[in-house]
């Protein structure tokens, strides 16, 4: 990193329609970035269990866990973050609340902030974010790199905005001067947000919703990857041609069978072109689009290094 | 064992007045909801509403709910019964609920705090208790025998059925009463009945808070004890109207391992709760059309690529292997759910293959989510997707993409 650069970021929140594969990609993000001597930590906040399943590894916890090697050599570290034990991690840290923690515990408190005040949990997560990726340890940073897999992009501008709205309500005292500080690092290029979404209209729109929002509330958005982009296919094919060449194989073609492949194909092919279409519509948002190929198989661990290559490494 | 989810004795069910569309995001439960309340008005002549929490612009332009002034509307193009939908405005349900429960001035006063701006429009969270007390109003006015829910993209699909516990809990909890005694003219001191350690807890509070947010707080909080009551009360009997037979919940799911596995928990959930699970609904399947192993179609395009390696016939040979190959991964990953919920019975459907959009396509995803060929939609407005297709109506080929998934074994051996 030079002097006069911008800060590489650092924090990579991974967003998108449930169903796009966000947690896959950001997991494979996390080996991406994880190069030689580098190393990543893959955070989830919704208490899905979404990552260890990836890695074949057993559920994470609060506590910061070695979950792989990174694809470029480094470490990938896991880690599932709970609002509750968040708080009490707060209280203790800011004001050595030991003792009083639990008190707050057994009035109901933690309970009363979480329901009354669901975006006190957000802030709390936002806050930790903050910590894992400003934390040092022995003159250097814990981390060259914090994934998130983030809430869906249609609660991803709140989940990212929760501070500056609490550091407008709490306009004196330590939450709000936190909150503010939160936002700063969320609104500055240490912070990217990648949107992922497949090649269908749903997911695509609202990504592109999702790029608006966070444009007009200043989030800084890095890569749009469109994911589970299926193989090319070429060529046109008449049924003819196609009965002949089953023939040719040894397959007996039977009109059903005939209908049926002539039916997949032009699907397929139609799919293409839509992918096309969907494409040059994220083009037109100004930043880079990434595409990962559709793994028929499903996301397994050697997928994810797959997918990680695909990414490339910013090492 | 059952296996196989009959959806039209559910939504013929007159002693059925709530459908719940339960699962995590991404799976289609708009579209499923809406759906099944179209087929409950056209086929079995409900008096139907959709209540859907977030659907997509055409799909909500379709069904007349544009209009956003958070009432049901009758969806236009119906050809039996009745549909009304709607869509949840959560701030506005929230302002409705402080308007009828307090006076004007009282009214203002609070849509005016900053704290309660916060949490009536901008924290996640409020969005389920808003659906449950929709859904409550609903079910009050007797306008209807079916209420079909989609329920809120949660973080977890869980939080909406937390959502009235949790605020009764809130509203008896301790730190609420505490806190409105705390504002200026309270009539008790919880203060005093709870000693040394109250003491800590509001220094603690007020510590962490800040002065200023406390006293929104307070303010807040002590509005809610006025005028709120009668909101738990609502809560918990929706609640407990959910628990009785009238009541039907719908897990619907995708085959990922994330969605198969939320579903599998929410099952969990919904027996420990006492909740009436009637059916999991698994959508977007991979359409497969053709019956051909995957393996045989590899080896057939390996054959015939030798003669020419750019030979057309090999790359369908090869997109219809692909195919299988996903289909099969896909039931493999459906195939956790039987396994772990194997009294729950189910319906697997294959994508459209096209955005649902408008009645028609609405009606061909009901008639398939029953598992009858849609007698209704005998044309529909993508010809080119028909076209792409081998039966008429629009489906995806093959005794298997309807039918349960214990009836065969792989649909894409030969």
């Amino acid at each position: 990193m030079t002097a006069s650069a911008l800060p590489v970021p650092r924090l990579h929140i991974v967003t998108g329609k449930g169903g796009t594969g966000k947690t896959s990609v950001a997991a494979a993000l996390a080996l991406s970035l994880a190069g030689p001597g580098r190393r990543a930590l893959l955070v989830e906040v919704e208490g899905r269990q979404g990552i260890a399943p990836l890695f074949g590894a057993a559920s994470l916890g609060y506590e910061e866990r070695h979950l792989a090697a990174g694809a470029g050599g480094g470490e990938v570290f896991g880690q599932s973050v709970d609002a509750d034990e968040a708080l009490l991690d707060y209280l203790a840290l800011f004001y050595r609340l030991g003792s009083a923690g639990r008190v707050l515990q057994k009035f109901g408190a933690i309970d009363f902030a979480t329901t009354i005040a669901p975006g006190l949990r957000d802030i709390l997560l936002t806050g930790k974010l903050k910590e894992a990726v400003s934390r040092a340890e022995s003159g250097r940073m814990a981390y060259d790199a914090v994934v998130l897999d983030a809430p869906p992009t249609g609660r991803i501008v709140k989940f990212l905005n929760v501070t500056v709205e609490s550091g407008r309500l709490a306009k004196t005292g330590p939450i709000g001067k936190h909150s503010r500080s939160v936002a700063r690092m969320l609104h500055s290029s240490l912070t990217n947000v990648h949107l992922v979404t497949t090649p269908a209209a749903m997911p695509v729109q609202e990504t592109v919703d999702a790029y608006k929002e966070l444009a007009a509330a200043d989030l800084p958005v890095g890569r749009i990857v469109l994911n589970k982009v299926a193989g090319a296919k070429s060529g046109e094919v008449t049924e003819d041609e196609l009965e002949a060449g089953l023939a040719r194989a040894g397959i007996s073609p039977e009109p059903a069978l005939l209908a049926g492949l002539m039916a997949e194909y032009g699907s397929a092919r139609e799919e293409l072109r839509a992918v096309d279409a969907y494409r040059d519509r994220l083009e037109q948002l100004g930043r880079p689009v990434e595409e990962l190929p559709l793994l028929p198989e499903g996301v397994d661990l050697s997928g994810l290094y797959q997918l990680a290559r695909a990414l490339g490494g910013e090492a | 064992m059952s296996t196989d989810l009959d959806v039209d004795a559910l939504l013929g069910d007159a002693g059925k007045h709530v459908i719940a569309c339960c699962g995590s995001g991404g799976v289609g439960k708009t579209t499923t909801a809406a759906s099944l309340a179209l087929r409950a008005a056209e086929v079995h002549g409900r008096r139907a509403v959709v209540l859907t929490i977030d659907p997509a612009k055409r799909l909500a332009q379709s069904l007349g709910m544009e209009a956003l002034d958070n009432t049901p509307r009758p969806v236009a193009g119906v050809r039996d019964g009745s549909l009304d939908a709607m869509m949840l405005d959560m701030k506005r349900t929230f302002d409705e609920v402080v308007a009828s429960h307090t006076s004007a001035d009282r009214a203002a006063e609070i849509f005016a705090n900053p704290f309660y701006q916060a949490v009536s429009s901008t924290f996640s969270g409020t969005q389920e208790y808003m659906a449950m007390e929709k859904l409550g109003q609903l079910r009050a006015t007797g306008r209807w025998d079916l209420i079909v829910l989609d329920t809120p993209p949660s973080r977890s699909a869980l939080d909406f059925l937390d959502a009235p516990a949790r605020l009764a809990r809130l509203l008896d909890g301790r730190v609420i009463r505490l806190l409105s005694a705390s504002t200026p003219g309270a009539r008790r001191s919880m203060l005093s009945l709870m000693g040394a350690s109250a003491a800590v807890f509001t220094r603690v509070f007020n510590k962490v808070l800040g002065g200023h947010l406390l006293t929104d707080v307070a303010e807040f909080t002590a509005s809610l004890e006025d005028t709120f009551g009668g909101f738990r009360k609502r809560a918990e009997a929706t609640f407990r109207a959910l628990q009785d037979d009238q009541t039907s919940f719908l897990v619907v799911a995708a085959p990922e391992p994330a969605a198969v596995g939320e579903a599998v928990y929410f099952t969990r959930r919904l027996t420990e709760e006492r909740m009436p699970l009637d059916g999991m609904i698994l959508n977007r399947l991979t359409p497969v059309s053709a019956d051909l192993s995957a393996e045989r179609a590899l080896g057939a395009a390996a054959q015939l690529e030798e003669a020419d390696p750019e030979d057309p016939v090999a790359a369908v040979l090869r997109t219809h292997a692909d195919l299988a190959r996903r289909r099969a991964a896909e039931e493999r990953v459906a195939a956790r759910y039987a396994a772990a919920c194997p009294e729950v019975p189910q319906r697997w459907l294959p994508s459209l293959g096209v955005e649902v959009v408008d009645l028609e396509d609405l009606r061909s995803f009901g008639a398939a989510a029953a598992g009858v060929h849609s007698e209704l939609s005998a044309e529909r407005r993508c010809p080119q997707a028909v076209e792409n297709r081998t039966r008429p109506d629009g489906w995806p080929s093959g005794r298997e993409s309807l039918s349960g998934p214990r009836m065969r074994g792989l649909p894409v051996r030969s």
